[in-house]
């Protein structure tokens, strides 16, 4: 075996490797890792030009067909350098770092993407990601399309007659709850929806005891489909005793939404509002369709 | 599983020793080769052997590859597999105790402690400038070793440590310290939970030559101080007393042995998480095929614990191509079940 000394030189001399490459418009293979990100790159048109996403790429579905480089915080830059990617797009919620260490050692071209969860983080991932492919001039149309859409739906919902408040669980297995406070993806959407997060007593995800829920006094459960499923259906989720004797309960309000779909801020997040918010005031549910609905020949 | 040295062991001598520890080695020099060899990138092993001699005619992006990350992760999982099995049959020597492993004296909860600190706390904006990606590794070997001196501290009175104090020492602190980790946990995000859960699966993912060259004094250390305790671990196997009675310096040795595994055991988990089981099934593994002398467990189980540990790797980053699955899960998951058939099988043959 070589010394040591040897060995760092040589991997001085191999660093200047990371060069300024441009992405080939027409050829370039790109691994997109994060579900918004990846839904931008399929919405601008380069879905062909995956060749691996992560796990929490979920959408379009034919995304679920692709090679998985894994869940977005455990990468393997070996695993992400097997594919020989001319760009990578990395949602900055990507991780460990030492392995995004390792890949720009690699030379392999890499593209943060900023990824917050608020209106304007959409609109700044959607120029990001334009930028890093190229596609400049569409992402434009499309980052102002998604914000005026969001704009006339907050239009429609400030005409709401009162506030919902509603509580936001992430799942129902075993033990207690655990639902979104503040500072949440969940809490950002409630809020856009017209709604009011029914817990407001701590910051994040935790676990909420049967008597903090119905301390909450939520009117409307919201939760995902995937839990509802594992629960038995919607009338199983309302029938249980964690809910029993909270308005959404006994008016049996269950808002039920794909958790891509409502927490991801992807290009769809005048959608997911629209329909959350059709659900949080059913009264406004005509002038969401008239006035917020996605403009015929736009590209939303 | 501890009993004592065979009688016979003796007239078997020198010539069964050396077979064992050639076959071993012999292993061992096939795993680091195919751990070069093996990986997501589809590199010849022509390619591999030119690039480590450096008559490299590779591309540059192969070369890195081969010299980036997988002679590291190689020479990491070695180390690491090897100080783990050494610091489980030293700490199952030590407490006369099967079931011995470093976890025992509070380094994986203490790491674990700290390292979860990190994850969650973050860095002082002080020192996020100077230690950067290191501040994680660095604070979980500080928490491993301070776990493992207070438990030493608890556990000893004159310079004399009782080795069941340390062991319920041991228990408890190790449950105060899960009880903070849980504590941390609570109040993490989604994402830092997320990141806490793959750490504590473990993985040989984040190897760079800093890590290497980071685990090596303690792991070299440990192995190689570990051959000087044979005899006072062998002597331990009839009692303290008689260890005393035989000339051994059974005290400074006790203490010496817990700190240099501290030491160790806190820098792989420092290096790539908490990965159980290689410690506690390793020396077992040699024990069945060689007998309790150690002699000959303690190199023995060095050999064996790298090679073991770097095939649960190569099957860690190879099943999923190209996402890589905890090493963690995998040294648990092959390792449990052979564990059991080696103790039914044994059992069958010699019924208690």
């Amino acid at each position: 075996m070589m010394k040591p000394v040897i060995l760092l030189a040589a991997l001085l001399l191999l660093a200047p490797q990371v060069s300024a490459q441009t992405f080939p418009q027409t050829t370039g293979r790109i691994v997109s890792v994060g579900g918004a990100v990846t839904e931008i790159v399929a919405k601008l048109g380069l879905g062909d030009r995956l060749v691996a996403v992560d796990s929490t790429s979920l959408h379009p579905p034919e995304m679920r067909a692709l090679p998985q480089v894994g869940y977005m915080r455990a990468l393997s830059a070996e695993g992400v350098a097997a594919l020989h990617p001319d760009l990578v797009l990395l949602s900055d919620n990507a991780g460990p770092p030492a392995a995004i260490e390792q890949m720009r050692g690699l030379g392999i071209p890499l593209k943060l993407i900023p990824d917050r969860p608020t209106p304007d983080g959409v609109a700044d991932k959607i120029r990001a990601v334009g930028a890093a492919l190229g596609r400049q001039g569409e992402a434009e149309t499309m980052s102002r399309e998604t914000t005026d859409r969001l704009a006339a739906v907050s239009r429609v919902v400030e005409k709401a007659a009162g506030r919902p408040r509603v509580l936001f669980l992430m799942g129902l297995g075993g033990g207690a709850p655990v639902a979104a406070g503040r500072n949440t993806a969940a809490d950002a959407m409630i809020r856009l929806a017209g709604g009011i997060n029914a817990i407001d007593g701590y910051d994040g995800y935790k676990p909420a005891s049967g008597e903090a829920i119905l301390d909450a006094a939520p009117d409307v459960l919201l939760l995902p489909t995937e839990a509802v499923d594992a629960a038995g259906g919607r009338d199983a989720v309302l029938a249980l005793p964690q809910f029993a004797g909270t308005p959404a309960a006994s008016s049996g309000r269950l808002v039920v939404m794909d958790t891509l779909y409502l927490l991801g801020f992807g290009p769809r997040l005048p959608d997911a509002v629209a329909d959350l918010a059709r659900s949080l005031h059913p009264e406004l549910a005509q002038d969401l369709a008239n006035d917020a609905a996605p403009r015929p020949g736009g590209l939303l | 599983m501890t009993s004592l040295p065979m009688p016979n062991s003796a007239w078997k001598g020198r010539s069964r020793h050396a077979g064992i520890l050639t076959l071993l080695s012999l292993l061992s020099v096939v795993a680091v080769i195919a751990s070069l060899g093996v990986g997501a990138s589809a590199i010849s092993p022509g390619t591999v052997l030119r690039t480590l001699l450096h008559t490299a005619d590779a591309s540059p992006r192969d070369a890195a590859i081969v010299l980036h990350l997988r002679l590291p992760r190689t020479l990491l999982g070695f180390g690491l597999g090897a100080a783990l099995a050494v610091s489980g049959a030293v700490m199952q020597g030590l407490f006369r105790n099967p079931l011995a492993d470093p976890g025992l004296i509070g380094v994986s909860a203490g790491g674990a402690m700290a390292a979860v600190a990190v994850i969650v706390l973050g860095v002082p904006a002080l020192l996020a400038g100077t230690v950067g990606l290191l501040a994680l590794p660095l604070a979980a070997f500080a928490g491993s070793l301070c776990t493992t001196l207070a438990i030493q501290r608890i556990a000893s009175d004159d310079g004399r440590t009782d080795v069941s104090t340390l062991l319920l020492a041991g228990i408890a602190i190790n449950a105060i310290a899960g009880a903070v980790t849980g504590f941390l946990i609570f109040g993490s995000d989604d994402r830092q939970l997320r990141d806490i859960t793959f750490w504590s699966m473990g993985s040989l993912g984040g190897a760079t030559w800093t890590t290497v060259l980071g685990l090596a004094p303690f792991a070299l250390g440990a192995v190689f101080a570990a051959g000087r305790w044979a005899g006072v671990l062998d002597a331990l196997l009839l009692g303290e007393r008689e260890a005393g009675l035989l000339g051994f310096d059974v005290e400074p040795a006790k203490r010496r042995i817990v700190i240099a595994t501290a030491a160790a055991v806190g820098a792989g988990v420092a290096a790539a998480g908490v990965i159980g089981f290689v410690g506690l099934v390793v020396p077992h593994l040699v024990r069945l095929m060689a007998g309790a002398g150690h002699r000959l467990l303690l190199p023995a189980s060095a050999l064996l614990g790298g090679t073991l540990m770097l095939c649960a790797d190569m099957l860690a980053r190879t099943v999923v191509i190209p996402a890589e699955l905890p090493i963690g899960l995998v040294t648990a998951l092959l390792g449990g079940p052979f564990f059991l058939w080696l103790l039914i099988r044994q059992r069958r043959s010699f019924p208690p």
